[in-house]
């Protein structure tokens, strides 16, 4: 079974890194991944995106035009994606910014206040650790303690003082619900 | 199961280069292969290598020709507005003998285009590209591990007929992270640097020998005639022995799709969806673009009667040509392409078969 993972939102709310940590943890469960990010001349306040494909098996496409998992972080985003999810599929929505209605009424919807919860953690960006958080408790996606290895991979040496905020993002996603 | 790393394909390639020995990086950027010359600039001094970004395209492919006559394995890599620069370049490399790697990560064209993926240089790599009667060997992977594995083997190839090899992916394979198993091409250090020595023809200094030449020019009659055909026979040669292409379902199918590089796994996934309600469909995935593998097309004609073809390109149909050649007409062939941005989708593949 191939679990297919769209998230988007604008530049900057790191939506792709966002796929890259859930991709890196998949992979470090032997799982095969494969993730396609938006790339080019969309900048900070711009839209991103990335596919995610998840698998036992090897993937064969990666391009994703059914997702069963679509996360959204802000309006333009559920606009221009609303479609490419599967029937009764799951819809992680960022309520802070997504104030537009949803079309169809066959999914499973999530909203939490990411952004809001970022900002009162004291840092809007970590908005995407909330979120993570939330996906891996939902989804039982992975055993929790795997973040910590896996953001001290992504920070390195430069950005390693920025993992403490993250995972108390992460950490305060996993409590929601 | 192997331990993997989470890799672009652009990081992919430069790794694989790195592992296979390669020494000289030149380039200049270019969405979307980018990562590429970043990931060389900061990797190839820690393998004790040289890394330059030129001042343009034609400075890049001039270093390559230059660092590839003095025995170093040598590489550049561009996207298609960059190759189209490089072409004069190549040209040369394949007049002087050389070796080196090319690798193009395509875009949409013709001219700046965008940096969306396609695959509409497939004419460019695999008619020589820039003048003279000459072949690049060209390889198209399909996956991140590909793209890391395939640089052994162009670098192995390039060596072994002195010619020059271009790895054809395009902006999504160049884009697109997927897990990777990273295992040294099984060179070790003493035999990157016996590698010089392997090279007789390489310019190193001619003390106690006599001097080697290097040069695509010869004035003399009938020299260039005798070049040409020297070049001839080492292209039957290649012809004959580096073929390379994956099947799938060949035994049964009724209905083939040919396909490559990125467009190959929708092709694919199409395949395994059609194949879960019984048709009879199968794949033919050219791995060598140059030498393009006719053989199996041929032999499919010759032991099923009924076969038809279903070319599936980003493209407006350039590796088409290439599947009709082969077919000489003995069975039909159809084509779904496109380009500019847009790729065939699972479902635009499904519908257009079931109106066949």
């Amino acid at each position: 079974m191939t679990e297919k993972i769209i998230i988007a939102g604008a530049g900057g709310q790191g939506v792709i890194l966002l796929g890259k940590l859930i991709a890196e943890i998949a992979m470090r469960q032997d799982r095969f991944v494969a993730l396609i990010p938006s790339y080019g001349p969309e900048v900070r306040g711009g839209s991103a995106y990335c596919m995610v494909s998840i698998s036992d098996e090897e993937i064969s496409s990666p391009y994703i035009n059914e997702a069963d998992t679509l996360i959204i972080m802000n309006n333009p985003s559920l606009n221009r994606f609303e479609e490419k999810i599967k029937r009764n599929g799951l819809l992680i929505l960022n309520s802070s910014l997504v104030t537009d209605k949803i079309a169809r009424n066959d999914l499973k919807v999530i909203r939490y206040p990411f952004t809001d919860i970022a900002v009162r953690l004291g840092n809007p960006r970590v908005a995407n650790m909330v979120v993570l958080g939330c996906f891996i408790k939902y989804k039982r996606f992975s055993d929790p303690k795997i973040i910590t290895p896996v953001l001290y991979k992504f920070a390195g040496k430069e950005k390693k003082d920025l993992v403490k905020i993250n995972l108390k993002a992460f950490k305060e996603g996993l409590r929601l619900r | 199961m192997k331990k993997r790393i989470l890799l672009s394909g652009n990081e992919a390639i430069a790794e694989g280069a790195l592992q296979a020995g390669c020494c000289f990086y030149a380039g200049y950027p270019i969405t979307p292969q980018n990562e590429l010359t970043a990931y060389m600039a900061k990797r190839m001094p820690e393998v004790g290598g040289v890394f330059i970004q030129a001042e343009s395209e034609l400075s890049a492919i001039n270093m390559v020709f230059g660092a590839s006559s003095t025995g170093a394995r040598a590489m550049t890599s561009s996207s298609s507005p960059g190759i189209s620069l490089k072409q004069e370049g190549i040209s040369y490399i394949a007049g002087a003998e050389l070796p080196a790697v090319i690798v193009n990560i395509m875009r949409g064209g013709p001219g700046l285009g965008n940096i969306a993926p396609s695959q509409s240089d497939y004419f460019q790599a695999t008619k020589g590209g820039g003048h003279g009667d000459y072949h690049c060997i060209v390889l198209a992977p399909s996956t991140v591990q590909e793209a890391f594995d395939f640089m052994g083997v162009a670098f192995d190839l390039a060596d072994r007929y002195r010619n020059p090899v271009i790895i054809l992916g395009d902006g999504m394979l160049g884009q697109m992270l997927e897990s990777c198993s990273i295992a040294a091409y099984g060179l070790s250090n003493s035999s990157k640097k016996r590698r010089k020595d392997i090279k007789k023809w390489a310019l190193t200094g001619c003390k106690q020998r006599s001097p080697n030449v290097i040069k695509s020019f010869y004035l003399k009659e009938g020299d260039l005639e005798r070049f040409n055909l020297k070049l001839q026979k080492k292209y039957k040669t290649i012809q004959e022995t580096e073929t390379r292409y994956e099947g799938l379902y060949l035994e049964d199918a009724r209905l083939i799709l040919v396909s490559y590089g990125t467009m190959a796994r929708v092709a694919k996934a199409v395949v395994s969806e059609l194949r879960k309600k019984n048709k009879k469909v199968g794949l033919v995935r050219p791995i060598t673009l140059w030498p393009f593998p006719r053989r199996i097309l041929q032999d499919l004609t010759a032991t099923h009667k009924r076969i038809s073809f279903l070319v599936v390109e980003m493209s407006y149909g350039q590796m088409l040509e290439d599947v009709r050649l082969a077919l000489e007409g003995k069975a039909k062939v159809d084509f779904l392409g496109r380009a500019g941005g847009g790729i065939p989708t699972e479902k635009e593949i499904i519908r257009f078969i079931k109106n066949l």
